[in-house]
């Protein structure tokens, strides 16, 4: 799979991105047999793939760690629901608005943060995601209605919707008919995710990637030979910032209702989570990155000291009951342990996350099977996926 | 006035709480060169060390009563801690003063924390990008706040102060004009405990031999190693202090602030801001930096502050202003208040 990616050609690209929509599409399939074939999980998968791919743009390309994601896809967020408080439940305003919406925000943050490099950098997006987050909950209650969360209702002005046939239910976002739920809900949030990701694809191949990964490279030989990096590292973060942007209105666009809990910084951290364990620098690690924890966080949070009670129960009852005792620290509740060791891991022994794995083991059997040779030599060429400074 | 010194002194002993943090952290990022996300989780082992001691000490010899009995006409229990029944009176005493009794135990248990991390996990990412050191930490402290949250439950948990500095000091008294001026004892104490530890880290560095190789570390440690010293063993020494600190400033605002597994986090972000103001490396800007935001943020919050700053069209300035004047700094003076040149360009 790696291979056909690091390869650049603008058909082969078409080809990939035909594969990969392919593969997004068929989801509901594939992923029967893990038993993750349900829309909710699918939507929050196709979701959080944009969000780290956006995230991706930036971090892997320019190396840029931002601490403050979150905020751009809170920003998107209630762009969304006010969208639809006031124009009516069509999602393609709503897309489009918390786009530009998050787009701007992130040229004011990007302008100001991006004139520090490093860890001030980082510091420079937490504490302005922080302030986001604060002001969402205090003074911006009017319009982010703090801790109640915001969502739309039928007394809502909503201008463009059809009044005439008002129903008492929950308001449901929707589009030529077709209501946003369910699997109708993922495969819109599918399509844009294959879009995104396509863009992305062009945006690594462009001479403006060859600019961001020679800024990752080395910034400063870059500035000594008259270049100005500055224009290239704020498009990449008000790039990545849209992306998060998006889906932010995803979101809400599944479920109508934005809360100023999706700006915290732990969301933030979430995301460079994905990225990382996914791989840094590729194309469909954020992606996988994102389904993986989405996927084992459904899987895990979901164990109780019950359900394992029943996996053990082949097991002597002494044993099983330590088993049982021991293993019920790592899920449910205690699912966030396991994730931080997991990250931990990753972190320590494999910095390219899962993609970098995969293309080992690749290069593992491509050595026994005799091809090293050739393999040596691709290697060579393949930019290191390690994130830099 | 009176309103303006006690925002001062409100101010005072929450900065004291992050001067204290940023400076544990000041010392891993000059020393070693880490940036260390896991400083607030050891925060928060600090004051979860108190919380344990207490528990120990209170632990309960539950006796049946054979003359009383309950409502329900069971026989009445007798909760005695093993600590009154052994030592009296005495255990009592020890039971009120858990807290800072707690700080006996934390010294060395925080200390080997420190070691541990340093050797265990921090040193093989001294050459590896700053990013990953960052992820790495950050990964250590969601698992230390798992594993505590594990243990005790997700609810805070109170503690007391001794007795003897519970309720607040009349400090408009001492002006003559009593209950002016009212100001809790703990705080009070915190702030001095807070004044001796600083203190003391800054004597240790500046005049003892093994401050001085650090100090000489700091500043170049390639030569250092090349005059036949150690200097790697010194660094984790350090580090095992700088969790000292982190854990000291834990345990002592128990009382101020119930704990709960996420304390260090909240903390974390702020002292990092905290670091950054004060320049990254300089362990006066890190302190002088956590005593200022604190003040500043305390009097953002001033009732009277806050009706004027709402005439001018301003709300809610009390939620931002640390990450604002942050901000501010950072464009103004890029290295921060007192940052050293060279230092994290």
């Amino acid at each position: 799979m790696m291979k056909f990616f690091s390869q650049s050609s603008e058909k082969g690209d078409l080809v990939l991105i035909a594969l990969f929509a392919v593969a997004v599409f068929t989801m509901p399939i594939w992923l029967a047999p893990f038993g993750a074939n349900y829309p909710d999980l699918m939507q929050r998968f196709a979701i959080f793939g944009i969000f780290a791919t956006g995230f991706n743009i930036l971090f892997g390309l320019t190396g840029y760690l931002s601490f403050g994601h979150a905020a751009f896809l809170g920003v998107g967020s209630y762009t969304a629901v006010w969208t639809f408080k006031l124009l009516g439940m069509n999602p393609i305003p709503a897309v489009i608005a918390s786009v530009v919406v998050a787009g701007v925000f992130a040229l004011v943050i990007g302008f100001i943060s991006l004139r520090r490099s490093g860890i001030y950098f980082s510091i420079l997006t937490l504490a302005f995601a922080q302030m986001c987050y604060n002001l969402a909950y205090s003074v911006l209650t009017p319009i982010t209605n703090g801790e109640t969360g915001l969502r739309v209702l039928h007394e809502d002005p909503r201008i463009f919707d059809d009044k005439t046939v008002e129903t008492t239910g929950p308001l449901i976002s929707q589009i030529f008919g077709y209501q946003m739920q369910g699997m109708t809900g993922f495969y819109f949030c599918g399509i844009l995710l294959v879009i995104t990701v396509f863009i992305a694809m062009r945006i690594f191949r462009s001479p403006f990637g060859m600019m961001l990964k020679a800024v990752k490279t080395n910034q400063n030989r870059l500035n000594y030979t008259g270049v100005n990096t500055r224009p290239y590292t704020l498009a990449a973060f008000v790039i990545s910032g849209m992306y998060a942007g998006l889906a932010g209105a995803l979101m809400c666009i599944i479920d109508p209702l934005a809360g100023a809990e999706r700006m915290q910084w732990t969301a933030s951290g979430e995301v460079v989570l994905m990225t990382i364990l996914g791989g840094v620098g590729t194309i469909i690690g954020p992606i996988i990155g994102a389904g993986l924890i989405k996927y084992f966080e459904n899987i895990f949070s979901a164990f109780n000291d019950q359900t394992l009670a029943n996996i053990y129960s082949f097991l002597p009852d002494g044993l099983s009951e330590v088993l049982v005792s021991v293993t019920s620290l790592f899920v449910g509740e205690g699912w966030h342990l396991s994730l931080g060791i997991l990250f931990m891991l990753i972190v320590i022994f494999l910095p390219g996350g899962v993609t970098e794995g995969l293309s080992r083991i690749g290069k593992l059997i491509a050595r026994r099977t005799g091809k090293a040779q050739k393999n040596e030599n691709e290697g060579g060429r393949r930019s290191s996926p390690m994130p830099g400074e | 006035m009176d309103a303006i010194l006690l925002q001062v002194l409100n101010g005072l002993d929450k900065g004291a709480a992050y001067a204290l943090i940023a400076l544990g952290l000041t010392l891993i990022f000059g020393t070693l060169g880490v940036v260390n996300f896991a400083h607030g989780a050891l925060f928060m082992l600090g004051a979860f060390c108190a919380v344990t001691i207490n528990r120990a000490l209170t632990l309960e010899k539950v006796a049946l009563s054979e003359t009383q009995t309950t409502a329900w006409g069971t026989p009445l229990e007798i909760r005695t801690p093993y600590a009154q029944e052994w030592f009296g009176d005495f255990g009592l005493t020890i039971i009120d003063y858990s807290v800072p009794l707690s700080i006996l135990i934390a010294i060395p248990f925080m200390l080997l924390v420190g070691i541990a991390m340093e050797r265990g996990l921090v040193r093989f990412f001294y050459k590896r990008p700053h990013a990953e050191q960052i992820l790495v930490t950050f990964g250590l402290a969601i698992v230390l706040q798992e594993i505590v949250k594990a243990i005790y439950g997700a609810n805070p948990i109170q503690q007391d102060a001794p007795s003897i500095v519970q309720g607040a000091a009349d400090i408009g008294a001492l002006f003559g004009d009593p209950g002016a001026l009212v100001y809790p004892w703990w705080r009070i104490v915190y702030l001095i405990f807070s004044g001796v530890v600083i203190a003391a880290v800054f004597a240790f560095l500046q005049f003892t031999t093994f401050g001085m190789v650090v100090r000489a570390g700091m500043a170049d440690r390639e030569t250092v190693g090349l005059l036949g010293i150690n200097i790697d063993r010194r660094f984790t020494i350090v580090f095992g202090i700088a969790a000292v600190v982190a854990g000291l400033a834990g345990v002592m605002y128990t009382p101020i602030l119930p704990p709960d597994y996420h304390i260090g986090m909240d903390f974390l972000v702020l002292s990092f801001v905290v670091v950054v103001v004060g320049g990254m490396g300089s362990l006066p800007g890190a302190v002088a930096a956590g005593f200022l935001l604190g003040v500043l943020q305390s009097f953002a919050s001033m009732t009277a502050v806050r009706d004027i700053l709402s005439k001018v069209g301003i709300v809610g300035l009390d939620q931002i202003i640390i990450y604002l004047v942050a901000i501010v700094v950072l464009l103004v003076r890029p290295r921060g208040l007192m940052g050293r040149k060279g230092v994290m360009e």
